[in-house]
C-alpha cells in the first residue's frame, strides 16, 4: 500500500499543472455556455464538474477536449514538448493529441464505439491510428484491455451491439485508454447504467485511475461518483463556477446556496 | 461517321474543359480525390459514366480506344461504351491492348504491360476507400486532410478477425506515394501490383459521386497490410483451359448443370493473343490460320 501511495503521491505534487484553463467563455449567441472558466488540473488528479442540466458542464468539457472552439480563454496543456495552448494549435495537431495523450468517454457508450466493428477492433482502431501494424500485437493489446475491464476474452470478436449497457461502457473506457492517456474526459460515463452496475463501473474506473496515474476531469450530476472519484470538486450553476475545493470540503461543508440546495437535493436511503 | 448532333466525343467543350481541370488537379495531387461537376450521361448511373466523362475528355480525333469490361471486349458495358464514342467521336477502336491510346476499364487492368503515351480510365463506383466505416462525409475528408488512416486499417483487422486471413479480394485499399488512401475501383486484388509505378496515365472517374482522381505515371502504390499478414495478390489456382497461361487472372465459368466447370482469362485480348501463337489449354481448340 505505501508503494503505490508514494508513487501516486510523486505524481500528484509534479510541481506544473497538466491542464491550465485561463478565462474559458462560450456563448451560444446571446446565450451563455460557460463563463470564463479558471482552473489548473494538476497530474494524477481527479476533477469533478458537478451542475444542474444546462448548468454548462457539458459546454466547458466539449470546449476543453477540443470538440467546440471557445470564444475566449486559453487551455495551456502540458505536452512533451513543453506548455502548448490547445485552443490556438492546429487542428491536425490537436486531433493528433486527442487520440494519444487524451481520451474522451461519451455518456452514450454508442457515441463513443464503431458498433459495426467488433470489440477488438474497437479496442485496436487507437493502436492503428497510431501506427501499430502488427495484427498479433494489437490483439494480444485488445485482449489484455478487455480483461481489464472485465470483459470476457472470448467476447472479442463479438460487435458491440451484442453487449449490454455496461458491457459496452467498459468497452469504451478500454478502447479509450488502450494508448495510455494522460488525460481522461469522462462526461457522465455512469448515466443510463442501473445502481449495481453504476458501482461495478465506478470501483473499476478508480483502479485504473489510480493504477495507470490518469488525470480525469469528470462531468456529472450525480454527487456519489464525485464523492468515489473526485479529488477537487468545481460546481456550476448557469454557465459560471460558483464554488469549488477539495470533493470532501464541498460536500460536507457547502458554502455557496446552491451547493447547499444541491447536496441537500440528494435522497438518504 | 461521327453523328454531326453532336460535339466531338458527346460533351460540349466546356464541360470537357472542366473535367480536365479537374483531372489536372488530380494528376498534381495523385490520390486525392478531386470533386467535379458530374453530368448525366446517356446511360444510367453504374454503367460508367464516370470513366465516360473522363475518356470524353481526354479523346483526340487521332486517338485509338479499347473499352474492356472485366477484362473482356465483348460484354454488353465495354460494346455500347465501344460503340458510343465511335459515333459521337469517329475515332479508331481495336481490342488490342497494345494498340490502344487511351482504354477505358471497368474493374480490370489489362495483362500486357502498358506503356508510356497510354491512358487507362477506370469505372469507380464509391471512390471513398474509408466509405463503410466512415459514413459521414465532412469526417472522411477530415480523415484526408489529416492523415488519419487507422480506420482502414480496422477494416483489415476485422477481415483477419473473422476470417483468419484478409479477405478483401477487390478494391483493396492502397496508399499512393506515402499520402492518400485511395480504392482502386473494384479490381481485384491481383491487379494491385499492377498500378504501382505504371508507365501509363491512370484515371478514375466516379459519376454518381461525383469525384476524379488520378495516379500520374511511375506513381508508387503500396496495398496496406499488416507486418504479419502481408499483402497477397490472389487468383484462382488453376492454369487458363483455352490458352494455358498461368499467370493471368482467371474467370470461373459454369459450363453444364453438372457441376462442370472451366477456368478462363478474364483478358480477352490476352488469351486471344496467346490462343493465336499456338498455345493451348487444357480444353482449348487450336485457333486455324484465317479464323476458323
Amino acid at each position: 500500500m505505501g508503494a503505490v501511495d508514494l508513487s501516486i503521491w510523486a505524481k500528484v505534487n509534479a510541481d506544473k499543472p497538466l491542464l491550465s484553463v485561463q478565462g474559458l467563455s462560450k456563448n451560444y449567441g446571446n446565450r451563455i455556455g460557460c463563463a470564463d472558466v479558471s482552473f489548473d488540473l494538476f497530474p494524477g488528479e481527479v476533477l469533478g464538474i458537478v451542475g444542474e442540466s444546462g448548468s454548462g458542464k457539458s459546454t466547458l468539457l466539449s470546449c476543453l477536449a477540443g470538440h467546440l472552439a471557445p470564444d475566449t480563454g486559453r487551455v495551456i496543456f502540458e505536452t512533451a514538448q513543453g506548455p502548448r495552448d490547445t485552443v490556438t494549435m492546429a487542428e491536425a495537431e490537436r486531433r493528433k493529441m486527442a487520440r494519444t495523450d487524451w481520451a474522451f468517454v461519451h455518456q452514450n457508450p454508442r457515441d463513443g464505439l464503431r458498433m459495426g466493428v467488433s470489440a477488438g477492433g474497437n479496442v485496436g482502431e487507437r493502436l492503428m491510428a497510431v501506427g501499430a501494424r502488427h495484427y498479433g500485437d494489437i490483439r494480444a493489446t485488445a485482449v489484455d484491455w478487455l480483461g481489464r475491464v472485465e470483459i470476457a476474452a472470448d467476447r472479442i470478436d463479438d460487435r458491440p451491439r451484442a453487449f449490454s449497457g455496461g458491457m459496452q461502457q467498459r468497452l469504451q473506457i478500454a478502447r479509450n485508454l488502450v494508448t495510455g492517456p494522460r488525460l481522461v474526459f469522462m462526461d457522465e460515463p455512469t448515466g443510463g447504467l442501473d445502481v449495481s452496475v453504476q458501482a461495478r463501473l465506478l470501483d473499476l474506473l478508480r483502479g485504473l485511475v489510480r493504477e495507470m496515474g490518469l488525470s480525469a476531469i469528470i462531468v456529472t450530476h450525480d454527487l456519489a461518483v464525485v464523492r468515489l472519484l473526485a479529488d477537487r470538486l468545481m460546481v456550476m450553476k448557469g454557465g459560471h463556477v460558483v464554488e469549488q475545493g477539495l470533493t470532501d470540503q464541498v460536500l460536507d461543508d457547502p458554502q455557496h446556496s446552491y451547493t447547499q440546495l444541491l447536496v441537500s437535493s440528494v435522497l438518504q436511503v | 461517321m461521327t453523328d454531326q448532333a453532336y460535339n466531338f466525343a458527346y460533351l460540349d467543350e466546356q464541360t470537357k474543359r472542366m473535367i480536365r481541370r479537374a483531372i489536372l488537379k488530380g494528376v498534381a495531387v495523385p490520390g486525392y480525390q478531386v470533386p467535379f461537376a458530374s453530368r448525366e450521361m446517356p446511360m444510367p448511373y453504374g454503367w460508367g459514366t464516370g470513366g465516360v466523362q473522363v475518356t470524353a475528355a481526354c479523346l483526340t480525333p487521332d486517338d485509338t480506344l479499347k473499352v474492356i469490361d472485366q477484362g473482356a471486349d465483348d460484354t454488353t458495358n465495354a460494346v455500347s461504351i465501344r460503340k458510343f464514342f465511335q459515333r459521337t467521336a469517329g475515332v479508331a477502336v481495336t481490342e488490342a491492348t497494345a494498340e490502344a491510346t487511351l482504354i477505358q476499364t471497368r474493374h480490370r487492368i489489362p495483362e500486357a504491360a502498358l506503356t508510356t503515351g497510354q491512358i487507362l480510365v477506370y469505372q469507380v463506383p464509391i471512390p471513398e476507400p474509408l466509405r463503410f466505416l466512415e459514413p459521414r462525409e465532412t469526417e472522411t475528408r477530415k480523415m484526408h486532410e489529416l492523415e488519419e488512416y487507422g480506420l482502414i486499417h480496422v477494416k483489415l483487422y476485422e477481415d483477419i478477425a473473422r476470417h483468419g486471413t484478409i479477405a478483401t479480394s477487390y478494391a483493396y485499399p492502397v496508399k499512393v506515394e506515402g499520402r492518400y488512401v485511395m480504392d482502386p475501383s473494384p479490381i481485384p486484388k491481383f491487379d494491385n501490383p499492377k498500378l504501382s509505378n505504371s508507365p501509363a496515365l491512370q484515371l478514375f472517374g466516379a459519376g454518381r459521386e461525383q469525384r476524379i482522381y488520378a495516379l500520374p505515371p511511375f506513381t508508387h502504390v503500396v496495398s496496406l497490410d499488416f507486418d504479419d499478414h502481408p499483402f497477397e495478390p490472389s487468383k484462382a489456382p488453376h492454369d487458363c483451359d483455352l490458352c494455358g497461361a498461368g499467370e493471368s487472372y482467371l474467370d470461373e465459368v459454369i459450363i453444364d448443370d453438372l457441376g462442370g466447370r472451366m477456368f478462363v482469362c478474364s483478358d480477352t485480348d490476352f488469351c486471344r493473343t496467346r490462343c493465336e501463337a499456338g498455345h493451348l489449354g487444357a480444353l482449348g481448340v487450336p485457333v486455324l490460320k484465317g479464323g476458323a
